[in-house]
């Protein structure tokens, strides 16, 4: 059976277990904790089942697949490797608080692919090596410049992994009910079952499988949210409407007196707090309790439109000066980073040519545009129905999705004024993580949908927490132990550590998680300008310029990196601000830095050894010696001739 | 590359560079011009009933890069072939 009827199928099937759920829910009143249990089991039991079938010794197939993974499935395998549970359950949410500013992370999350397919994807394929350090190691010769990118790559993929692992548990505590910390670990069985019986290949076709249920729970609500409203089940094409009668809501809401007397309310509570705060004599807990208050209340009190005369609302209003140079140099920094995660580029080594890496890529970003270009419509639609279906009704009568999820804490309502109507400044949003995770009540779906949406969120952290996980330990195993420690290992030896270390480390990501450190979700941010920063420019200077000589990369690459660090921790933590620029765009400088080092580091010392140059201009051609003059199917091609 | 002369090889990496530079150009106007400093000019011009600026950040410029990497991966397979580079597998 093709790979293709095997997909399809098995998508066949799980739209239709989905569908038989649905009636059980409807005939016999199936309960919500039972419908979470089932699509958790499920979807778990068909990746352990996968990475079973798939289970491999060989070390070609466990690094790298065998490199016989087709375009198409090595674009889906990407595009669930890419989309993490950040992208799946926050990303609209953000998009639907931050308006047009959010929109860096959609264009830089989809545009990084390009420099990507241009700069580095088909070369590192026909360079042909298991790791990234692997290209650093042999394009800059010795241990050292691949030691810095082994550092890097864990250092990226790390807190990645930790942000994956915590989504695991917050999806499964939050749909089951199961204590976080147990859920995290449940989850990881789903994890390690696929990476230490198959590596990459059970893997790839474990986040091929992943793809599919993402994809298909996130389109089904808005979509059919779209049908409902408009009769038009495309989302991205009906959204334009919705978007101005928000506008249009949002500058009434601004003017409206009742909304105004709320609002003042709130900006009295943050004063207050604020005043608090200022008085002195109290305890660091007490004073991060008042400073939490104050920012909760004074986001209340901020009107929707800018003014009470603005002509649109601060939902779609540009921004401009230090608003704007942020935005862009944001933009810049997820799409270097995008172009520079370990895990990511590993992937285009797996295709069988450069001619399927190059298609592949193309594949990958449609694969991702799905998801990307209808999250800004979720946005809106959450936003309109917020504004037109809970706005101006009465607390004693809130829509059935409010009561629903108001006992999880992502949102509240609270009547400020006393009225007795609810005004848009009583909604109170704790996490717009609500977004995505109410929209199937929101559309009037039955229980069966949120389900569904569980098991795609679950997919998304689990299947981006399989090729980290497989990166870091490949880092640790191939790179460090094989490659610098103990080149002699035997084959058995080094597939047994890689194992064992797939285990420890996602272990230590899990217990790292149980913490609940709350600055996780930003380091992941810091990951793609360290990404960024590290190996963007070392890797691209090393295929497009053949004078890049060792000392050069590594000097960049550290400079690049120390540059980075040091801002990204001064203006986190100690205020030091260079054009206002906030910290997670800090590539903005390091990826300069990085760049210029290693040119003038590099012109200063001597030229690369002959052999590396050529190993430049073999990259660049592919396959060295497989040029023919004439085609199978017998047409003469003419050789050079353009 | 054994078969192919050195002019060749000049000549299949200048096509390489131009187009690489092309594709370039447009995702750096897309970005950063178009749905970046234009885009508040922009919104005075409606598209689908979007303000075109925010159209283009929010999908515009997400479906010109996946057509600009479709593009360059035809034309690239296309050109190894007329070098006659075909690789195995």
């Amino acid at each position: 059976m093709s790979l293709a009827k095997i997909f399809g199928l098995y998508t066949i099937c799980f739209l239709g277990v989905t569908i038989l759920i649905g009636i059980a829910e409807q005939l016999f009143g199936l309960s919500p904790q039972w419908i979470g249990w089932i699509f958790m089991g499920l979807s778990l039991g068909i990746y352990v089942v996968i990475g079973i079938i798939t289970r491999t010794s060989n070390p070609d197939q466990y690094y790298v697949a065998g490199r016989g993974v087709p375009a198409v499935f090595n674009g889906m395998a990407t595009g669930s490797d890419w989309m993490s549970a950040a992208s799946f359950i926050s990303m609209a949410g953000a998009l639907s608080a931050q308006g047009f500013a959010g929109l860096a992370y959609v264009m830089g999350w989809t545009g990084g692919y390009l420099l990507l397919a241009v700069f580095l994807g088909p070369y590192l394929r026909q360079f042909g090596a298991y790791t990234i350090p692997d290209f650093l190691g042999a394009r800059y010769g010795g241990h050292f410049a691949r030691v810095i990118g082994v550092v890097a790559a864990i250092a990226c993929s790390f807190t990645y992994l930790i942000a994956q692992v915590t989504g695991v548990g917050l999806i499964v505590s939050r749909f089951i009910g199961l204590d976080f910390s147990i859920g995290v670990f449940v989850g990881l069985i789903g994890v390690l079952f696929c990476s230490v019986l198959g590596g990459m290949k059970s893997v790839t076709w474990t986040q091929v499988a992943q793809y599919i249920i993402l994809i298909v729970s996130y389109l089904v609500p808005v979509v059919y949210l779209s049908y409902q409203l408009f009769a038009i089940p495309v989302p991205e094409l009906t959204y334009g409407r919705l978007l101005q009668t928000n506008n249009t809501k949002a500058i009434e809401i601004t003017r409206d007196a009742k909304e105004k007397e709320t609002r003042a309310l709130w900006k009295k509570d943050a004063d207050e707090a604020n005043a608090k705060i200022k008085m002195g004599n109290l305890n660091d807990a007490e004073v991060d309790k008042l400073k939490a208050a104050a920012k909760l209340a004074s986001q209340q009190a901020t009107a929707p439109a800018a003014s009470d005369d603005a002509k649109i609302g601060r939902y779609l209003t540009v921004p401009s000066g230090v608003g704007m140079w942020n935005f862009l140099a944001l933009t810049f920094c997820l799409m270097v980073g995008t172009a520079g995660l370990p895990h990511i580029l590993t992937r285009y080594y797996t295709t069988p040519s450069v001619r399927e890496a190059r298609t592949s890529v193309a594949w990958s970003l449609f694969f991702i545009f799905l998801l990307y270009f209808t999250a800004p419509a979720y946005a809106a639609f959450a936003r309109f129905v917020i504004y037109a279906k809970l706005v101006g009704t009465q607390i004693a009568d809130l829509p059935r999705w409010i009561t629903l999820w108001q006992p999880a804490g992502l949102f509240d309502v609270i009547d400020k004024n006393g009225d007795g109507i609810v005004q848009w400044a009583d909604f109170v949003v704790k996490s717009t993580d609500f977004v995505v995770l109410s929209m199937p009540e929101v559309a009037g779906l039955p229980f069966v949908i949120t389900g569904l949406v569980m098991a795609g969120g679950l997919a998304a952290a689990l299947s981006t927490a399989d090729g980290l996980l497989l990166t870091i330990a490949n880092a640790f195993s191939h790179d460090l132990y094989y490659n610098v420690i103990d080149p002699k290992a035997s084959l058995t030896k080094r597939l047994t550590i890689t194992k064992i270390l797939l285990v420890v480390t996602a272990l230590v990501a899990a217990w790292v998680a149980t913490f609940r450190v709350a600055i996780i979700v930003e380091l992941v941010a810091w990951a793609f300008s360290l990404a960024g920063a590290s190996f963007f420019p070392a890797l691209v200077m090393g295929i497009w310029w053949k004078r890049a000589n060792k000392t050069g990369a590594c000097v960049g690459m550290i400079a690049g990196l120390a540059v980075t660090a040091y801002y990204m921790i001064g203006s986190r933590f100690y205020g030091v601000s260079w054009f206002g620029t906030q910290t997670i765009a800090s590539a903005a400088f390091g990826l300069p830095v990085g760049f210029i080092t290693i040119w003038i580091v590099s012109l200063m010392t001597e030229a690369p050894p002959q052999q590396v140059q050529d190993l430049v201009t073999s990259v660049r051609y592919p396959k060295s010696g497989q040029a023919v003059t004439g085609d199978p199917l017998g047409r003469d091609l003419p050789v050079g001739a353009h | 590359m054994a078969d192919l002369t050195e002019e060749q090889k000049k000549s299949y990496w200048h096509y390489n560079v131009t187009l690489t530079t092309v594709l370039l150009v447009i995702w750096f106007v897309v970005t950063y011009l178009i749905s970046g400093l234009w885009a508040g000019w922009l919104n005075q011009f409606s598209f689908l009933g979007f303000p075109l600026g925010y159209y283009m950040a929010a999908q515009g410029s997400l479906a010109i890069f996946v057509i600009e990497i479709a593009v360059y991966a035809y034309l690239m397979n296309k050109h190894d072939l007329n070098y006659g580079i075909r690789e195995e597998g």
